[in-house]
């Protein structure tokens, strides 16, 4: 009896054991494989073209979705904010709202959960169905490294392509938070944009945006170029290792932004 | 020494606890087509990757033009992987590449010939496999016989010397079968090169190789030109080549006795 | 698809995101006005800055003339000193009054230049503006006119 329950809180402990062995197992193969990346980079820009090629599929094709997304994120913004502010009676202050909300954190973070959704799924299927259908080992097999034939242009096509997307979302979503606010609710349009300029700093505000959305461009790239690469090489394998780059990118952009914002702000 | 291109030497290789080969030895001779065959999971497949330098022996080791694999570092192991071209079960196309690209791939990553006279190599390939029209497709245009033609021209873009085929056979129609094995042959005596196949279709493959070995259980367990093995009476050469089901093969995986199995359930 | 054509539009997303950062700057962001031109630095001390915080902005005459740059507690005098960055277009002179102002009632605070004109020396780099006027503390005023009232009701009473 006594006996019994012991043996089953050790399996428990022992099943408990053995996810954290292999997740760490993972992460260590997660650092590698960044260092790897890194370490074959002069390829992808040796053949620039490969790199603009990936900065097609990874930033232009996602552009759609980024602004009109933008688009809308800036109205509603507008519309809550005005709502809010006006209690106040300082319903001109909506330009800093909207600026502030998109450009510190709205435009790095949803950009880069669209990104993970749209760009990095799309990353993770195909490295993984390259590697299903063994074309990355005929391409070792003819003595081309596939890190840095098909893996490095990816990462560096998502580094560039992000902080663009966000500074485009950024920009979009203003635009349509002033669309709202100005000729809709009618809020003075000299109040709107001084009042935003006043407010909104280059270096503390935008710089720090920017520095953002690179880092969520490494993260959210680099779990999507892992979880393909690492896929196991079935359909199963690969659908489920697309899922899992929609959960860990976001993941990842929450918390690194958390962080980083902890440190952008200063008390 | 001997004019064996490639030399497997008391090779063992595992994994994951599963002792997959247990001390193979192997020649192959210059300008030979040599077949390996076995049944499925008798790590045939792996024996190219370790050949290949994809994978390291546990022990022993393989020696390609008198060098050893396993030692090579990276720019000596890509040095050799230029020596050889490798046609894979099903192709392995890069599908985001038309089949003029495919083919022209290894040739862009390794010289610098200027694009005109790519043209003309990438043709001159295509034509050997007799699709040049198909040129300008897409992979997934292409039907598997197609499909397989092509990446035969990919392996043998850089006129390879060790030219591998893993499952040339698998899935293919006889027609686009009797195509391969004729090109196989054609290709090898006309590049002069090395060819190894790895396979499980008997008659095709006795037809148009010079040496075959058996792998089984891990070890060869026989080895001879297509005639000898025709007229073996090798117990397990004889189920193989006449495909029996039971046999030194059993039909069975190892398993518990039947009846106390049954009786088991009962006991819960 | 042709690579020229990938090119092309490589090309105008890298423009448009290039552009976009730009107009951030200068439309959205206020790299336009001040605090990336040159700046010269001076320090004014309060009793009491209420909730003035760094970054705040600088006004003389309601135009933003610098940024509030640091504040820290001069631990000998128990006095908040306040490090004000101001734009070197606009030179003040040295008898210019530092004060806390609150933007409406309930916004945020910002530091008010007022000058009074009777010198002639302007303020140079480090210098430290001697007049300041506190913050109104609003929970102070409140207190404050709750007692008046409290002092007065007794005499309300008795008419």
């Amino acid at each position: 009896m006594f006996s019994g329950l012991l043996t089953k809180v050790a399996n428990v402990l022992r099943g408990i054991g053995h996810k954290l062995v292999d997740q760490l197992w993972r992460f260590g193969g997660a650092v590698r494989f960044s260092g790897y990346v890194l370490l074959y980079s002069g390829e992808s820009f040796r053949r620039l073209h490969l790199t603009i090629r990936e900065i097609y599929f990874t930033g232009v094709m996602s552009l759609i979705i980024i602004l009109v997304s933008a688009f809308f994120v800036g109205m509603v913004l507008a519309l809550q904010g005005y709502n809010t502010l006006q209690k106040y009676g300082s319903s001109e202050a909506i330009g800093v709202l909207v600026a502030l909300s998109l450009v510190r954190e709205l435009g790095p973070v949803v950009t880069a959960l669209l990104f993970a959704g749209r760009a990095g799924t799309a990353i993770t299927a195909e490295i993984g169905l390259m590697k299903a259908t063994e074309q990355l080992s005929a391409m070792e097999m003819m003595a081309v490294s596939p890190i840095a034939r098909v893996v490095a242009p990816r990462f560096w096509a998502g580094v560039i392509s992000m902080p663009l997307l966000a500074a485009l979302f950024s920009m979009v979503g203003v635009l349509g938070g002033y669309l709202v606010a100005v000729p809709l609710i009618g809020v003075d349009n000299g109040a709107f944009w001084s009042q935003m300029q006043a407010n909104v700093d280059f270096r503390e505000d935008i710089v720090n945006g920017v520095i953002k959305s690179v880092v969520f461009g490494v993260a959210c790239t680099m779990i999507a170029l892992f979880e393909g690469f690492d896929a196991p090489p079935t359909a199963e394998g690969v659908s489920r290792a697309t899922t899992r780059t929609v959960v860990n990118s976001s993941l990842a952009v929450l918390a690194l932004d958390f962080i980083m914002t902890s440190f952008m702000i200063n008390p | 020494m001997t004019d064996n291109i490639v030399e497997i030497d008391n090779l063992s290789f595992g994994y994951k606890g599963r002792q997959l080969h247990k001390g193979i030895n192997m020649a192959f001779p210059r300008g030979k087509v040599v077949a390996i065959m076995g049944g499925s999971g008798s790590g045939k497949t792996t024996l190219l990757r370790l050949i290949g330098g994809q994978l390291k022996p546990t022990r022993g080791e393989v020696r390609v033009g008198g060098k050893v694999v396993h030692h090579q570092d990276r720019d000596g192991l890509h040095t050799l992987r230029r020596k050889m071209g490798m046609l894979f079960q099903f192709g392995a196309l890069f599908t985001d590449l038309s089949v003029y690209e495919n083919v022209a791939f290894p040739m862009r990553e390794h010289t610098d010939l200027p694009e005109t006279m790519i043209r003309d190599l990438v043709m001159m390939k295509l034509n050997a496999v007799g699709l040049r029209g198909a040129a300008q497709l897409m992979p997934t245009e292409l039907s598997g016989g197609m499909a397989r033609r092509v990446a035969l021209a990919r392996a043998v873009a850089l006129d390879p010397s060790i030219i591998m085929y893993d499952e040339p056979f698998a899935g293919l129609d006889p027609i686009s079968m009797g195509v391969v094995c004729n090109l196989i042959r054609s290709l090898n005596d006309a590049l002069g090169a090395t060819s190894i196949v790895v396979t499980h279709d008997v008659h095709e493959t006795f037809s148009f190789v010079d040496y075959v070995y058996f792998v089984g259980n891990g070890v060869v367990v026989a080895e001879g030109t297509p005639d000898e093995l025709r007229n073996s009476d090798l117990p397990f050469v004889h189920q193989f080549v006449h495909g029996e089901a039971d046999g030194p093969v059993p039909f069975h995986y190892p398993a518990p006795d039947y009846a106390a199995e049954m009786l088991r359930g009962h006991n819960v | 698809m042709e690579r020229t054509t990938i090119d092309l539009w490589v090309g105008i997303f890298a423009a448009a995101g290039m552009a976009a950062i730009l107009g951030l700057a200068m439309k959205v962001g206020n790299l336009t006005s001040s605090s990336v031109g040159e700046t010269y630095t001076v320090t004014a001390a309060f009793e009491n800055i209420g909730g003035l915080k760094a970054r705040a902005p600088v006004k003389s005459a309601g135009v933003v003339v610098g940024r509030v740059d640091g504040i820290r507690f001069d631990s000998k005098t128990f006095e908040a000193v306040v490090t004000l960055k101001l734009d070197k277009r606009y030179p003040f002179p040295t008898d210019t009054e530092a004060n806390i102002y609150t933007a409406g009632l309930l916004g945020e605070q910002y530091v008010g230049l007022e000058i009074a004109g009777l010198e002639d020396s302007n303020l140079k780099e480090g210098d430290k503006i001697k007049r300041t006027q506190d913050a109104v503390v609003l929970e102070k005023m409140i207190s404050q006119f709750l007692y008046s009232k409290a002092a007065e009701t007794p005499t309300d009473a008795s008419k």
